[in-house]
C-alpha cells in the first residue's frame, strides 16, 4: 500500500521547502521526502537573486530590472519577473530574520574571504556589516578559526575600494577551545554564555570576548565577527556582544558548515511543520513508475526495502550536481529517478573551460522545461503532465557565476508548488 | 685556490637537487637556479614509483641493477620520502608465461628479492585483484614522494652552504674565450610572479661550472651555449584516485606497454601511463583517451578502478635522449638510461656539462657520476657520501616515536604531520599557538604550513608540494582560501596574495578537468561554487578594472529609515 499524498515534494532543499510552503499554503495535502543534510549548509545562507548578468556583467544593482534580459532558457524568463517578485515576497513573509526587502536594489555584503557579494536578501546577522553602509569596520577573527583572517579580509576588503576605514584583528576565543573545533560549537558556547576563566578572571563569555576585543574596536562603529555569533539566539549573542562594545556587531558569511545557512534550514523546516507538511528526511528517492498518463509512484529505499509513495501532484527538486538530482558517468549526463532529459555534448571535454572561473558546460546542466516547469522529453513536449522541476536540478542557468542560485530556487519553488496545488484544484 | 671552486647548476628537479647537494657536500660553492619552484618539471609529475629494478629486469639488465642498488640506498637515506608498500608483477590468463618466467630470471640475474605468489596469495595481499589473476610475482618496489625527496636534497644542499634560487630562469649561458663561464638569470618579481631569494633584475651568476640539469629544458640551454643536446619530450598521463584501492604496486606482468602501473601513493592510488613523443615540453595536448586508456586497461587488474572515482590526472614529459646515431622512431624504445654529455670533449666547449635521461630511483647515482666528473674537471678530490648521510627529515628515525609522545600526537592527523615530516617534526610542530588544520583532506596543520611557507616564500603550488595541502579530494575546494589566509599571516600583502591564491587556483584546477564526471563534478560543481558565490572569486572587485559604486547599493534598511549616525545615505 503506498503512502498517499495530494503534491509530494522530492528534495529538501531551498527548491524543495518553497515548492512545500506554496503547495500547502494553497491547501495540498503535501508530503516532502529528502535524503541528504540541506546543500543550505554548503551555502553562505545569503538569498541571492540576481547578481551578474550571464556575460559577467556587474554587480548588477537591480537584479529585477535585469531579469526580462536574461536568455530565453533561464528558469526566470520561464516563470516571469512578476512570478519572482511574489515568489521573494513569499519567501520574505516565511523568514521574518531576512531582511533587504525594503528596496529592489542588491546589497554588497563582505565575505569571509574578503570580497564583497551581490545579493538581494540577508540575514539579519549580517545587516550592520553592508559595504554600502559606511561606518568605520573593525573585523574580528579567532586564532582557532583557519577559515576567517581578519587581517587579511580587512586587506582584501580595503583592495575592493569600500567606502569605509577597515582593520582586522586575531584574538584567541575565550575559553579553553581546541583547534579544531566545528562552527556549532563556537555558536553553542556563545548562546550558553558560560562563565570562562580569562587571565585569572571568571566572566561570562559574551563578556569576555568583547572585553578581549575592546581596545582595537575603541574607534570602530562596528564589529563583525565570523558567522558563529549564536545558533538558537543569535539576536540576543549579537545585543549583548553591541551592549559592551558600543558598537553595531555583525556577522561575516562564511563557507561549509555554514551557521546562517543551517539557521535558515531549521526555520524553514519549522515553517513547514506549522503549515501541516508531512516530511520524511534520511532516505533517498531511487526509482518510479510512469505511465503515458503522467508518474504513478516513486519509490523510496528505506532500510533495503523500496517503499511506494504516491501523489496526484509531483515536484522534482532534487539538486544539480553538487546534491545529486543530476549525476554522470565517464559518457553521460543523467537525472537518475525520471531519467529526464538532460542536454549536453557526447564530448566530456566541452564539459568544461579551460580556466577555473570560465563559462563551464557543466555549471549549466539540468533539465529543460516548458513554460509550466514540467521536463520536456525529447521531442520537446512535457515528459509527464504531472511532474514539475525546481531550483538546482534545473538548467539553463549558471547559479555559481550569476548569483542566482537561491532566488531560481524560490522563484521556480513557489511557482512548481503553487501550480501543482491548482492542478488538484482543477481536477 | 684562494676560495672554493662555485658550480652553478641548472634544475630543480631531482637530479639538480641532487647534484648540488653532493657538490656542496663535498665542499664546493653551488648556487643552484631553477624556473619553477622545486621539482617544477619532470620530478614533480610522475607517479612516484621507487623501482625495485623489475621493470628493466628483462629489457635492461644494467637498469635493473642500478635501480635495486638505490632502492637500497633510498630507503636508508630518505626514510621519510619512502612509503615501503612492496609491488607486484601480475599475471592475467591472457599474459605471456613465458615473459613471466622470464621476468622472474631477469630479476634474480640482477638480485632483486622475489617471491611467486598464486593467484589467491595475491588476492589475499591486495583484495581488488581481479579473480581471473593467475599468479604473480613480488618484488622490493615501493612509493616516494618526489616532493620531499627534493626539498630534502636542496635543503642538505642549503645546509652545506649552497644558495637555491627558485623562479630564476636562465635567459643566457655565458660564454668566454671558448669557455663556459657562467650564467644569466633572471629573478622573478612583481605581484604576478612568485618570488623565493633574491627578488628581481637579471643577474650573472659566474662559475668554474655549468651543470645542465635542466632535464626536458636541457636542449634549450644547450641551444644558449651554442652546444646541441637532442632532448626527446615523451609525455605520459597520471591517473590520480581518490583512494588507495591498492596497498601494493601493481604492475602488469608483459612487455613494455602503456597503462600497465597502479603505484599507491600517500592518500591515493596512481595509474599510469602513456608514452607519446611531444615538440614541446611545454605545450602538448592533454587527452581525454589517455585517460581513458589507463583506468580501461588497469580495470582489467583491479576491476573497481572501472567505475571508481578519480580526482586528477596529470602529466609528466620524460626528458629521453638518445645519442644522435641510434635514431628509434617510437618514443619507448628510447632507452630510459642516462647520459654525461662532456662538452669539452665532446664540442670543444669546456665549462659545462649536460645530464639528460635517467629516472628518479636512480637520481642519486647520477649525481654522484656527474659531480666526479665536475671534481675531477675542477681538481678537487673529495668522497661522494651522500650514500651515506641521512637526508634532512631522515636523520635519526628512532625519534619519530619520541615526537608521537611528545606532542601528544596520536591523533591521525598528527600521524600523517610526523609522517612527512620525518625528523624535522620536532622542530616544525612545537608551538605554543593554536595549531588548527588547514587542509583536513591531508591532515596538514597551520604549523607545517607555515613552515612550508618560511621555506618556498609567496608560491603556494610550493607549499603544495611540501605539505600536500590541497591534493586531497576537495582539490583544495575547502582549504585554498586557508592557505591564502597563512599567507597573509607570514606578512605578505594582498595583492601578493590573491595572485598566489589564484594560481593555486589556476593549478588545481588544471588537473580536475581530467576528473570531470560522478561524483568528482559534484565535488568540482561545489568548489565552483564556493569561490565563485561565497568567496565571489570569479568577480572579485579588488581584481576588477572598474571602482564599484557603493552608493548604488543597498545600505541596509536603518540607513533606509534615516539610519544610524554616519551610515550611508544619513
Amino acid at each position: 500500500m503506498a503512502i498517499e499524498s495530494e503534491v509530494l515534494v522530492i528534495g529538501g532543499g531551498l527548491a524543495g521547502i518553497t515548492s512545500a510552503l506554496a503547495a500547502a499554503d494553497a491547501g495540498a495535502d503535501t508530503r516532502l521526502v529528502s535524503y541528504k543534510q540541506s546543500t543550505l549548509r554548503n551555502a553562505s545562507g545569503l538569498v541571492d537573486v540576481l547578481g551578474y548578468t550571464p556575460s559577467g556583467d556587474g554587480p548588477v544593482v537591480d537584479p529585477f530590472d535585469a531579469i526580462p534580459s536574461l536568455p530565453d532558457a533561464h528558469p526566470y524568463r520561464t516563470v516571469g519577473v512578476d512570478t519572482v517578485r511574489d515568489a521573494m515576497a513569499f519567501f520574505d513573509a516565511h523568514a521574518p530574520r531576512y531582511q533587504g526587502h525594503h528596496t529592489d536594489a542588491n546589497a554588497l555584503v563582505p565575505t569571509h574571504g574578503g570580497t564583497v557579494k551581490p545579493t538581494a536578501r540577508y540575514p539579519a546577522s549580517a545587516a550592520a556589516g553592508l559595504a554600502s553602509d559606511d561606518r568605520d569596520t573593525l573585523l574580528v577573527g579567532f586564532e582557532t578559526l583557519p577559515d576567517f583572517n581578519a587581517d587579511h579580509a580587512a586587506a582584501h576588503l580595503e583592495s575592493a575600494g569600500v567606502p569605509f576605514d577597515v582593520r582586522g584583528v586575531t584574538v584567541p576565543f575565550p575559553g579553553d577551545l581546541r583547534a579544531g573545533a566545528k562552527v556549532t560549537r563556537y555558536a553553542g558556547l556563545l548562546d550558553a554564555n558560560p562563565q570562562v576563566s580569562v587571565d585569572g578572571t571568571e566572566r561570562p563569555l559574551r563578556l569576555a570576548l568583547a572585553t578581549r576585543v575592546a581596545d582595537a574596536a575603541a574607534d570602530a562603529d562596528r564589529v563583525g565577527f565570523p558567522a558563529v555569533l549564536g545558533d538558537d539566539d543569535p539576536a540576543g549573542v549579537r545585543d549583548a556582544l553591541a551592549d559592551h562594545l558600543g558598537a553595531a556587531v555583525f556577522e561575516v558569511p562564511m563557507g561549509p558548515p555554514s551557521l546562517p545557512g543551517l539557521r535558515l534550514s531549521d526555520h524553514l523546516f519549522g515553517a513547514l511543520e506549522a503549515a501541516g507538511v508531512r516530511i520524511e528526511t534520511g532516505n533517498p528517492v531511487v526509482d518510479a513508475d510512469t505511465t503515458a498518463g503522467g508518474v504513478e509512484t516513486v519509490y523510496v529505499e528505506k532500510n533495503g526495502a523500496r517503499i511506494p509513495n504516491s501523489a496526484d501532484e509531483y515536484v522534482l527538486a532534487t539538486g544539480g550536481l553538487v546534491g545529486k538530482g543530476i549525476d554522470s558517468d565517464r559518457d553521460a549526463v543523467y537525472e537518475p529517478i525520471f531519467d529526464c532529459r538532460i542536454a549536453h555534448s557526447d564530448d566530456r571535454y566541452a564539459w568544461f573551460d579551460d580556466d577555473a572561473f570560465g563559462d563551464h558546460a557543466f555549471a549549466q546542466f539540468g533539465v529543460r522545461t516548458d513554460d509550466t516547469l514540467r521536463p520536456r522529453d525529447d521531442d520537446g513536449a512535457a515528459a509527464h503532465a504531472n511532474l514539475r522541476a525546481a531550483g538546482a536540478v534545473l538548467g539553463g542557468y549558471n547559479f555559481a557565476a550569476e548569483h542566482s542560485g537561491s532566488g531560481v530556487s524560490i522563484a521556480t519553488g513557489y511557482a512548481a508548488g503553487t501550480a501543482a496545488a491548482e492542478a488538484i484544484h482543477d481536477e | 685556490m684562494a676560495q672554493e671552486p662555485h658550480v652553478v647548476v641548472v634544475g630543480g628537479g631531482s637530479t639538480g637537487a641532487g647534484v648540488a647537494r653532493d657538490l656542496a657536500m663535498r665542499g664546493l660553492g653551488v648556487t643552484l637556479v631553477e624556473q619553477g619552484n622545486l621539482t617544477h618539471g619532470t620530478t614533480g609529475r610522475m607517479h612516484g614509483l621507487l623501482h625495485s629494478g623489475g621493470r628493466y629486469a628483462v629489457s635492461d639488465q644494467a637498469s635493473a641493477r642500478e635501480c635495486i642498488i638505490e632502492n637500497r640506498v633510498l630507503r636508508e637515506i630518505a626514510t621519510h620520502c619512502v612509503d615501503e608498500t612492496g609491488g607486484l608483477f601480475v599475471k592475467r590468463p591472457e599474459d605471456s608465461e613465458q615473459y613471466f618466467q622470464e621476468k622472474l630470471a631477469g630479476c634474480e640475474a640482477c638480485d632483486i628479492p622475489t617471491k611467486v605468489l598464486s593467484g589467491a596469495e595475491a588476492r589475499q595481499l591486495e583484495p581488488h585483484l581481479a579473480d581471473d589473476v593467475e599468479k604473480a610475482i613480488w618484488v622490493p618496489d615501493a612509493a616516494i614522494d618526489p616532493f620531499r625527496l627534493v626539498v630534502a636534497n636542496a635543503a642538505s644542499a642549503q645546509e652545506h652552504g649552497a644558495r637555491i634560487e627558485t623562479h630564476s630562469t636562465v635567459t643566457d649561458v655565458v660564454v668566454e674565450d671558448g669557455a663556459v663561464v657562467g650564467v644569466e638569470v633572471e629573478h622573478a618579481t612583481g605581484a604576478g610572479k612568485r618570488v623565493h631569494g633574491t627578488e628581481g633584475g637579471t643577474e650573472v651568476i659566474r662559475a668554474d661550472h655549468v651543470v645542465n640539469a635542466a632535464g626536458a629544458w636541457a636542449g634549450r640551454l644547450g641551444e644558449m651555449a651554442g652546444v646541441d643536446v637532442e632532448v626527446r619530450p615523451s609525455k605520459g598521463v597520471m591517473t590520480v584516485m581518490n583512494t588507495r584501492q591498492v596497498d601494493t604496486v601493481v604492475n602488469r606482468c608483459r612487455p613494455k606497454g602503456d597503462a600497465d602501473i597502479v603505484v599507491p601513493h600517500e592518500t591515493t592510488c596512481i595509474l599510469g601511463t602513456t608514452d607519446e613523443e611531444v615538440a614541446d615540453p611545454e605545450d602538448y595536448p592533454e587527452q581525454q583517451w589517455e585517460v581513458d586508456m589507463v583506468i580501461d586497461e588497469l580495470a582489467e587488474l583491479i576491476p573497481m578502478l572501472d567505475d571508481a572515482r578519480t580526482v586528477r590526472s596529470f602529466w609528466g614529459v620524460r626528458p629521453l635522449y638518445e645519442p644522435p646515431d641510434v635514431d628509434s622512431d617510437d618514443p619507448t624504445d628510447i632507452t630510459r638510461d642516462y647520459f654525461l654529455l662532456a662538452h669539452d670533449d665532446r664540442d670543444d666547449l669546456p665549462g659545462m656539462t649536460t645530464i639528460v635521461g635517467g629516472k628518479l630511483t636512480t637520481y642519486r647515482m647520477m649525481a654522484e657520476e656527474i659531480t666526479d666528473h665536475v671534481c675531477e674537471r675542477l681538481g678537487v678530490t673529495a668522497d661522494c657520501r651522500t650514500a651515506d648521510v641521512a637526508l634532512p627529515g631522515s636523520a635519526d628515525n628512532t625519534a619519530l616515536d619520541d615526537y608521537m609522545t611528545e606532542f601528544g600526537l596520536r591523533s591521525p592527523v598528527a600521524q600523517r604531520s610526523v609522517d612527512r615530516l620525518g625528523s624535522r617534526a620536532g622542530s616544525v610542530l612545537d608551538t605554543d599557538d593554536p595549531n588548527p588544520t588547514i587542509c583536513a583532506c591531508e591532515a596538514v596543520t597551520r604549523a607545517e604550513i607555515q613552515d612550508a611557507i618560511e621555506q618556498s616564500g609567496t608560491d603556494l603550488n610550493a607549499v603544495r608540494i611540501r605539505t600536500r595541502a590541497t591534493m586531497g579530494n576537495c582539490q583544495g575546494g575547502f582549504c585554498a582560501h586557508r592557505l591564502a589566509n597563512e599567507l597573509h599571516t607570514a606578512g605578505y600583502d594582498d595583492a601578493t596574495v590573491r595572485a598566489s591564491w589564484d594560481e593555486l587556483l589556476a593549478e588545481r584546477w588544471r588537473g580536475q578537468r581530467h576528473a570531470l564526471w560522478g561524483d568528482q563534478l559534484s565535488q568540482a560543481m561545489l568548489s565552483y561554487a564556493l569561490h565563485a558565490t561565497t568567496q565571489n572569486r570569479g568577480h572579485d572587485p579588488a581584481d576588477a578594472d572598474t571602482e564599484i559604486d557603493f552608493t548604488a547599493f543597498d545600505a541596509g534598511p536603518l540607513a533606509a529609515d534615516g539610519g544610524p549616525e554616519g551610515a550611508h545615505g544619513n
